[in-house]
């Protein structure tokens, strides 16, 4: 039976990408009473083969990579990276219902208030046109649809005054022996807000502890775009997966049409309104594959920002072995971190936070798998390898730059003949100094704590945390940012976007919050425009 | 170590088997598995389910640490949550096949009729320990994914193999909240 990927009729919204920013705002405006419909390239992963939990037996069997978990790679994704930094784009990123929430790690905090206000307060980057206090009831929403699981004993945070939806997460055991060290060095920890159930909410069950949450969850505790997609559906809205977007039919003002490829034809869906909700590497690709006459850099790009100031937070970390039993993975999230430090981030060095490992070390059935051993000789590898392990880890901020860009490679073509995406990723010597910081805490802290120190991840081996920021950024000039305050294009008047492509900044603190705030207040201003 | 029943439920529990149990709330019970068979010709056709288990059995009996008892219901009972999968049973089936078609050749015998000794040595010779997993690979590789690695993840996953090295609550079991929070002693 082939599925009808036709297009809807008399559609009022076309939102593209069903990732958390398009769920959210899909769920919103159908709850609205607005007839939506949402393409995405990737499959409804639901509804067949493999099933999830045989997904998450790919999570720990070694003969499968990250990106074959949520089947990723092939002609439909290929890409180049020509920075300074290679980056791993199929690792980052899952095309389908749900997007990259299906293989997240789930941390969502609120960024800091300094991080609206880079230029002004850290004297780099630029300030986003919005502050805190704008977006603070959006990020108490999200919060509630995500059912965030936290407390509020961050004193580190910005202002807050309502409750988690869920209680947190309770410190781990290794938490309690970081919790000592810490001490003595004067460095306070605290919980970590996690887009998982610690109790049942929204008909999910709570977390069961499969230990396997990046790249999936199998029991739904954690949190993924699917729930709002879902939800969008039950108030009438129209999902076609399996369609990818190829260009965006437009005139000198508006969006008129999305042209689309799925496998059983091309089609082309009208709308009113248009939300660009497909990530920080495919929303720009979109707009610079839909150039014209009227828009020859790419549509939206009057100001040549489409694509550029390309940002990832960058993995900062350091970890080694006790004489004593930690109890490691045993669960696959994080129960404490500290943002201490965070808000000492000036111009030369940027704002950090610290992460205590619950997962630090070999997992035990991952090892065995992979071994060349069996029978007693396993057996003893493992006991040796397992139990005494400890790491701390952290994100840190890259700042905007117009040579780390997603472009278009010319010589490269998708599945359908198109130019791929180019993440072209460069970094920065405040970020590498940044990193330098964090190693410098993390190595005392494992000192402090008896630690045998055996790797670090700092300034010659760090990596990107698969958080795609600032390519169509949000600002008040046209000639300077592709977005207004209110995430609608400065150039076509029927299309926002939601996404982490519209952040100026990064700071460094995980952005799925902050997408999923600033995609509900989008769809407040879609809704009035409407 | 002896392996229960109880064990066998739970490893069919956690990730290799078939429900999510966040989603679902339970486990099934495992299904009876047939142990009336008779010992199957070399070449005589695919192995049936029982010959898969008869020979997954034979595989643990090497690979799992020599503390471990009852091995045969434990294998079992994880396989009734696995044989389910038809894809997945069909490379069990050609893996199991090519195994004992080599057994045959090299030793004389199907491979579960080997002794213990000679199945180790077989399974070396094959290089199933040294090769990586691969579904779709050599011979080795397959063994090494649908048969070696077959029994390993149903220990390795399961709270009793984790408990073996020291870890209740393994990566791919749905051990709850608790165990991440509590010391070595407790």
């Amino acid at each position: 039976m082939s599925a009808d990927r036709s297009p809807v009729t008399d559609a009022d919204v076309c939102v593209i990408g069903a990732g958390p920013a398009g769920a959210l705002v899909a769920d919103r405006l159908s709850a609205a009473d607005h007839d939506v419909v949402i393409l995405d390239a990737g499959p409804r992963f639901e509804d067949g083969a493999p099933t999830r939990i045989e997904r998450t037996e790919r999570a720990i069997r070694p003969a499968y990579g990250r990106p074959d978990v949520w089947d990723v790679g092939g002609e439909r994704d290929a890409y180049s990276a020509t920075g300074e930094w290679f980056y791993p784009l199929n690792h980052a990123r899952v095309k389908g219902i749900g997007g990259s929430t299906l293989h997240w790690q789930g941390m969502v905090m609120r960024l800091h208030e300094d991080d609206f206000a880079s230029a002004s307060e850290r004297g780099v980057g630029v300030d986003w046109p919005i502050d805190y206090e704008e977006l603070r009831p959006y990020y108490a929403d999200a919060e509630t649809e995500l059912g965030v699981s936290g407390a509020d004993d961050n004193p580190f945070g910005p202002p807050r005054e309502e409750p988690f939806p869920n209680p947190a997460f309770p410190p781990s055991y290794s938490d309690g022996l970081f919790a000592e060290a810490c001490e003595k060095l004067e460095i306070s920890m605290h919980s970590v807000p996690n887009a998982r159930n610690s109790e049942p909410y929204d008909g999910r069950s709570a977390c069961v502890g499969y230990g396997t949450c990046q790249p999936i969850c199998p029991s739904g505790a954690k949190y993924d775009a699917g729930v709002h997609v879902e939800s969008a559906e039950e108030e009438g809205a129209t999902v076609i997966e399996r369609a990818t977007v190829e260009k965006l039919e437009h005139g000198p003002d508006r969006i008129e049409a999305a042209h689309y490829a799925t496998p059983e034809g091309e089609y082309r869906q009208e709308a009113d309104a248009f939300v660009l909700a497909a990530g920080g590497v495919e929303t720009p690709r979109l707009l610079l594959l839909s150039d014209s006459e009227h828009y020859p850099d790419g549509l939206a790009n009057s100001s040549g920002a489409v694509g550029k100031y390309f940002m990832d937070h960058l993995f900062a970390g350091a970890g080694g072995v006790l004489d004593e039993p930690t109890r490691q993975n045993h669960v696959g999230f994080l129960t404490s971190e500290s943002h201490q430090f965070y808000d000492d981030a000036d111009e030369e060095v940027g704002p950090f936070k610290l992460e205590f490992f619950n997962y630090a070390g070999p997992s035990p059935v991952e090892q065995a798998l992979g071994g060349d051993q069996w029978g007693d000789e396993l057996l003893d590898s493992l006991q040796a390898s397992y139990g005494n392990h400890v790491a701390v880890g952290g994100l840190v901020e890259q700042l905007p730059r117009e040579d780390s860009y997603v472009g278009l490679d010319p010589d490269e073509t998708d599945h359908l003949g198109n130019p791929v995406p180019d993440v072209h990723w460069n970094v920065g010597d405040r970020a590498l100094r940044t990193l330098e910081r964090a190693n410098e805490l993390q190595t005392r802290i494992l000192e402090e704590l008896g630690a045998d120190v055996r790797w670090t991840v700092g300034p010659e081996n760090t990596g990107p945390a698969y958080h795609h920021m600032g390519t169509t950024r949000m600002g008040t000039d046209p000639t300077e940012s592709v977005v207004n305050p209110d995430l609608r294009t400065h150039d076509l008047e029927n299309c926002w976007i939601a996404s982490s492509a519209t952040f100026p900044t990064g700071g460094a603190l995980n952005p799925t919050l902050t997408i999923a705030a600033l995609a509900l207040r989008a769809a407040e201003r879609v809704d009035a425009a409407l | 170590m002896e392996l229960t029943r109880r064990d066998a439920v739970a490893a069919l529990a956690a990730v290799g088997g078939g429900a999510a149990i966040g989603l679902s709330g339970l486990v099934e019970p495992p299904s009876a598995t047939s142990n009336d068979h008779g010992p199957r010709e070399s070449g005589s056709g695919a192995p049936d389910d029982a010959e898969i288990e008869e020979t997954l059995v034979a595989t643990a009996e090497v690979v799992y640490p020599s503390a471990i008892s009852g091995i045969e219901e434990f294998v079992g009972t994880f396989l009734s949550g696995r044989l389910d999968r038809e894809e997945h049973r069909a490379g069990m089936a050609r893996a199991v096949s090519e195994l004992d078609e080599l057994a045959a050749e090299w030793y004389g015998d199907r491979f579960a009729a080997l002794d213990p000794g000679e199945r180790n040595e077989f399974l070396r010779e094959l290089g199933a320990d040294l090769v990586e997993e691969d579904p779709g690979g050599s011979t080795a590789e397959r063994v090494r994914y649908y048969v070696v690695n077959e029994v390993l993840l149903a220990l390795y996953a399961s709270p009793t193999g984790g408990e073996l090295v020291g870890i209740e609550n393994p990566q791919g079991h749905p051990g709850g909240q608790a165990s991440y929070q509590r010391g070595p002693q407790a």
